[in-house]
């Protein structure tokens, strides 16, 4: 309970902890997905899986738009970076993702002209301010991101302007879901409902999961508080019998979504008929390619796209990682080869990689154990 | 890019639409607007943004537990990071690389 201190409300940690290990059958193992990597993020910095019981395990899911991204769609990007007077945008997430020609730094350092941003309307205002340049830019999310990049290209139609495109790296999260629990190798009993993304989509778009998966789900928010709250939701609803969408984190996620942001998506956006997911392979209308209306700026249009497809280093367990099938620390490469100052696979770049956070606090922490003794 | 960022809406600007000045803890940025859904937004709003896009209203309490949530969870120099960066400056947006 290491952290425990810190918290706002320390009494009402320890009472969920309580309550956790009250309704949790000890007769049985449980296994929850968070689906967001925010999520993950927070169980790793607040230790919380110290407030758990044994048989509650935590499964780490695929909400980590970087670490799903497959390694081809960087060196897609980078082949259009080295297109003449081009330059090359992105957030600063994608900068030490490495494709198979080396990571977005490394090739602004072999002299191509790449920049971060930190927002979609940044990089049109990078387009504005070099006209005889081209901007592309590097776009990537789910629906939490995906509305501003939808807005962006709106405006971009509207001022006319012709020197700038988007690479549409932008995924959906209920299709990744649905492959999950089609996954054959996937055991789940309930679902940390994504937070972030749910102020976009809702709580009605889970429904299909309750219903006809018969497993609960809860939208939760990032507070550690908010992610124990969620779990006494769940196991609540096992209690009863229930399987329900429930909503935790009512106090930002309205259950309808955002219906503007909603628009601009649908206004700009299509779904594709299939897209790579690293770890998770092709899934079915599962990502949001740009519409025929707003052709002229399609990167993948403008660029003649070569479409690279990259298979991600044999020796490394990026894909069983994803799918929950193997802990980070099982993986082969963990903490050898593969470290957050070298990452060989995404999930070791972004905080919101299962293995970056589990590097950073239980591997740590155990480092740190092991050298003070 | 998946940081949530707390800030108040402070004026809302002619210049063009949906643009918003925002204070975000202390640093003022021309946030865009256009995506809350509703009803307009107005000075004095708190509101949680997401790569330089305003995404949801929450309240004043909200914002700052998410502020200190950032803080706790070591997130709070990369939201400052982000923060300051939004709008580029402009001697950045024309340099070359």
């Amino acid at each position: 309970m290491k952290y425990v201190d810190e918290f706002r409300d320390p009494e009402l940690i320890v009472g969920a902890s309580r309550e956790i290990r009250r309704l949790a059958d000890p007769g049985r193992h449980y296994r929850f997905m968070e689906v967001c990597g925010g999520h993950t993020h927070a169980i790793y910095r607040f230790g919380l899986k110290d407030l758990l019981p044994e048989n509650v395990e935590l499964i780490h899911g695929p909400g980590c738009p970087v670490c799903v991204l497959p390694m081809g769609r960087i060196d897609d990007g980078l082949f259009m970076a080295a297109q003449p007077d081009v330059i090359f945008a992105a957030f600063g997430d994608m900068m030490r993702v490495p494709g198979a020609t080396g990571s977005p730094l490394e090739h602004k350092a072999r002299g191509r002209d790449i920049r971060i941003v930190y927002s979609p309307a940044d990089a049109l205002k990078l387009a504005r301010a070099n006209p005889d340049r081209h901007v592309m830019f590097f776009a990537i999310g789910f629906e939490t991101t995906a509305p501003s990049t939808a807005l962006t290209l709106l405006r971009v139609r509207a001022e006319g302007i012709r020197n700038f495109s988007v690479f549409s790296n932008h995924v959906t999260i209920i299709p990744a879901i649905r492959a999950i629990l089609d996954s054959p190798d996937m055991r789940l009993d309930a679902f940390i409902g994504p937070g972030h993304v749910s102020t976009v989509i809702g709580c009605r778009p889970y429904e299909w999961i309750a219903r006809n998966e018969r497993k609960p789900i809860v939208v939760s928010g990032f507070e550690p508080l908010d992610i124990l709250q969620s779990i006494v939701m769940i196991l609540r609803q096992m209690k009863d019998g229930r399987a329900e969408v429930e909503n935790q984190y009512a106090r930002v996620v309205p259950w309808e979504g955002n219906r503007a942001a909603l628009k601009a998506i649908g206004e700009v956006f299509e779904l594709r008929p299939y897209f790579e997911w690293r770890g998770l392979g092709f899934i079915s209308q599962s990502a949001l390619r740009i519409r025929d209306s707003f052709a002229a700026w399609d990167a993948e249009k403008h660029f003649l796209t070569p479409g690279v497809r990259v298979t991600d280093p044999k020796a490394s367990q990026c894909g069983e990682v994803l799918k929950g099938v193997l802990k980070p620390a099982d993986c082969k490469l963990f903490g050898n080869e593969c470290t957050p100052e070298h990452p060989i696979g995404a999930l070791m770049v972004s905080s919101e990689g299962s293995c970056a956070a589990y590097f950073n606090y239980e591997h740590r922490k155990s480092e740190l154990v092991t050298v003070s003794v | 890019m998946c940081l949530a960022i707390p800030g108040q809406i402070i004026e809302i600007l002619q210049e063009r639409d949906n643009l918003a000045l925002v204070d975000i803890v202390g640093v003022r940025r021309k946030i865009d607007v256009g995506l809350l859904s509703e009803e307009p937004a107005k000075p004095g709003d708190w509101v949680l943004i997401h790569v330089g896009f305003a995404m949801s209203r929450i309240s004043e309490e909200d914002a700052r537990e998410q502020m200190r949530l950032l803080k706790m969870m070591g997130e709070h120099a990369a939201a400052m990071e982000e923060i300051t960066g939004y709008g580029l400056d402009d001697s950045v947006a024309r340099g070359g690389p």
